[in-house]
């Protein structure tokens, strides 16, 4: 009775917020363990490297900022740097147009729209490997592509092999995989915007582009900045669908940042060289990720 | 909203073809695993198969040992997705129920490993894979992946809402924290929980980075690894390929299916503003 009492009064006395000694720290212990074992340590180790020539058998050798300065002089690097920004530069815009065109389309109200968007959505749930091997039958030289140029009189593409061909197959690829996540978010986005605002421009007379560029596109700044910001990052980081697709050729034509990183660090056995390069990729991402924050400060007002 | 008949029709068919676009590349890949060899590569392609062959099928069993990494598949994703929900739910009550020394640093610090994309240190997490000796083994696929924190920032959020006096009433009753995080806390988390188990599943069902970096046994490849592998041979076995990858969607097809209907309309109306 008097434990009992006691007890009562002892949790009274606290504040509900009030410490629990060790007991938090136990609770946050498994994760906390293997978010530093997997990715602070490797962060640091990857940072250490990059100042070092390594081979990841013999002993480091400390090099100063020298891989910092062969990166700048490598034209590989910058070169597969540059076809990531260019794919980059083609996939966000491509991405963004599709979904949102989809987003708009599916908010009407439809017969059969949730198997709309689920048909849309399910390409997203398959794995990038996947992906790539199925646009690369299509493309192949057996594949129904190629078959329906034929039909137009078109002669046979080697979709593979040729640069512009192999980049656009990439395209299609991460348009057709991507566009179900973004189209759900642009839902999400479209489905905020009050209904009175439409409303009242259909009341005023404004045509349906009018409408668009005058409320929607506005409103949805915020939306359009996380989309951007998600497909870029994405884009940065792409290399399953890749290796899926074209392995990276035609030559070095579709070898994008990552697995050139990979390639230096794996098979030529450059470790310090290939950690630099991630820091170097590391400092890109973080800076478009500051742009993102003041992009959508921006988006507030 | 209305819609003017004529902007109805325009507007479904405009669906229509959009969606037959999206549905064709998964069909034509499920329709050409069962085509024989002859008509696998007939020019121009035929769109039935005749006759249908279930050969493919048999043959990644056989010669490409399939079986095999689809049971390591399975192993990896179930095992991480427990391993997840139980560690991250533990983490996110304590961020959410406790106040301690501390507590704002780590939430930051795990949300803020969101921003070290594990492509851009896969070489030193190679390193400490090998170092702990969990290099070629699955546990390189089933423990680093299970912490997220998208996982913890989720059922942190999720639990802020429920009420101290709750977790007072139990501790009134003389519970310890672990009962309540067990018997109170768990069944709480129930629908955030199947969410995230969605998430988890496809994650490391796709996962592709994860079994490259960790594993080079071929003893031990999952799905993905294993068709990847295929791929890059000299010689393709498109019958195998193409049916070894209408197996691998099964289970993430199966997966969405069940719970499609949460999925899409619950990541519209919440959480994704």
């Amino acid at each position: 009775m008097s434990t009992q009492a006691s007890a009562v009064k002892r949790v009274k006395k606290r504040r509900p917020d009030q410490s629990m000694g060790w007991t938090p720290y136990l609770f946050v212990l498994p994760n906390l363990l293997i978010f530093s074992v997997f990715i602070v340590i490797p962060t640091i180790i990857g940072f250490v490297y990059s100042f070092h020539q390594y081979d990841g058998l013999n002993p480091m050798e400390f090099v100063g900022f020298d891989n910092y300065k062969e990166i700048f002089k490598d034209s590989e690097f910058w070169g597969a740097l540059g076809k990531t920004a260019r794919y980059a530069v083609i996939a966000v815009p491509s991405i963004y147009c599709v979904s949102l065109a989809v987003a708009m389309m599916l908010i009407q109200p439809l017969r059969a729209k949730g198997l709309f968007r689920s048909i849309f959505y399910w390409p997203t749930m398959i794995s990038y490997i996947i992906v790539g091997l199925t646009w690369k039958w299509i493309f192949g030289d057996f594949g129904i592509m190629n078959y329906v140029l034929s039909l137009f009189g078109s002669e046979p593409i080697q979709f593979m092999s040729n640069p512009f061909f192999a980049n656009l197959s990439v395209i299609i690829a991460t348009v057709w995989s991507r566009l179900g996540f973004y189209m759900v978010i642009f839902m999400a986005g479209l489905q905020a915007i009050p209904i009175d605002y439409y409303e009242a421009a259909r009341l005023d007379g404004a045509s349906k582009i009018r409408v668009f560029r005058s409320i929607t596109l506005p409103l949805l700044k915020p939306t359009t900045v996380l989309v951007v910001m998600l497909a870029l990052i994405d884009a940065f980081k792409a290399y399953p669908l890749l290796f899926a697709l074209t392995g990276g050729g035609p030559g070095k034509e579709t070898t994008f940042i990552v697995q050139y990183i990979y390639e230096t660090g794996f098979a030529k056995q450059e470790l310090g060289m290939a950690s630099a390069m991630s820091v170097v990729l590391f400092v890109l991402i973080c800076l478009f990720t500051a742009l993102q924050n003041k992009l959508s400060k921006g988006g507030e007002d | 909203m209305e819609l003017k008949s004529s902007a109805r029709v325009t507007l479904y068919i405009g669906l229509i073809v959009l969606a037959a676009v999206w549905l064709f590349p998964v069909l034509w890949i499920v329709i050409s695993s069962f085509k024989t060899n002859n008509d696998l590569y007939s020019f121009p392609p035929r769109f039935i198969p005749s006759p249908i062959t279930f050969e493919h099928f048999g043959d990644a069993f056989e010669k490409g040992n399939f079986g095999r990494y689809f049971l390591n598949s399975m192993v990896v994703t179930i095992s991480s997705t427990i391993l997840l929900l139980l560690i991250n739910s533990m983490a996110g009550f304590a961020l959410a129920k406790y106040r301690f020394k501390g507590d704002t640093i780590l939430l930051v610090g795990f949300i803020s490993t969101l921003m070290i994309p594990l492509e851009v240190i896969m070489i030193p997490i190679f390193k400490v894979l090998s170092f702990l000796g969990m290099f070629n083994s699955l546990w390189a696929l089933i423990i680093p992946p299970a912490a997220t924190p998208t996982g913890v920032f989720m059922l942190r959020q999720y639990l802020l809402t429920v009420p101290n006096e709750l977790l007072e009433a139990a501790r009134m009753d003389g519970a310890s924290e672990w009962r309540i995080y067990s018997r109170i806390i768990l069944p709480i988390c129930k629908p955030i929980l199947s969410v995230l188990s969605i998430f988890s599943f496809m994650w490391r069902w796709d996962d592709f980075l994860w079994p490259l970096i960790g594993i080079s046994d071929p003893k031990l490849y999952t799905v993905q690894l294993a068709l990847s592998n295929f791929i890059g041979e000299y010689n393709v076995d498109w019958g195998s390929l193409l049916a070894m990858s209408v197996i691998t969607m099964i289970p993430v097809l199966v997966v969405f299916l069940i719970f499609q209907r949460q999925f899409v309309s619950g990541m519209v109306t919440s959480g994704m503003k």
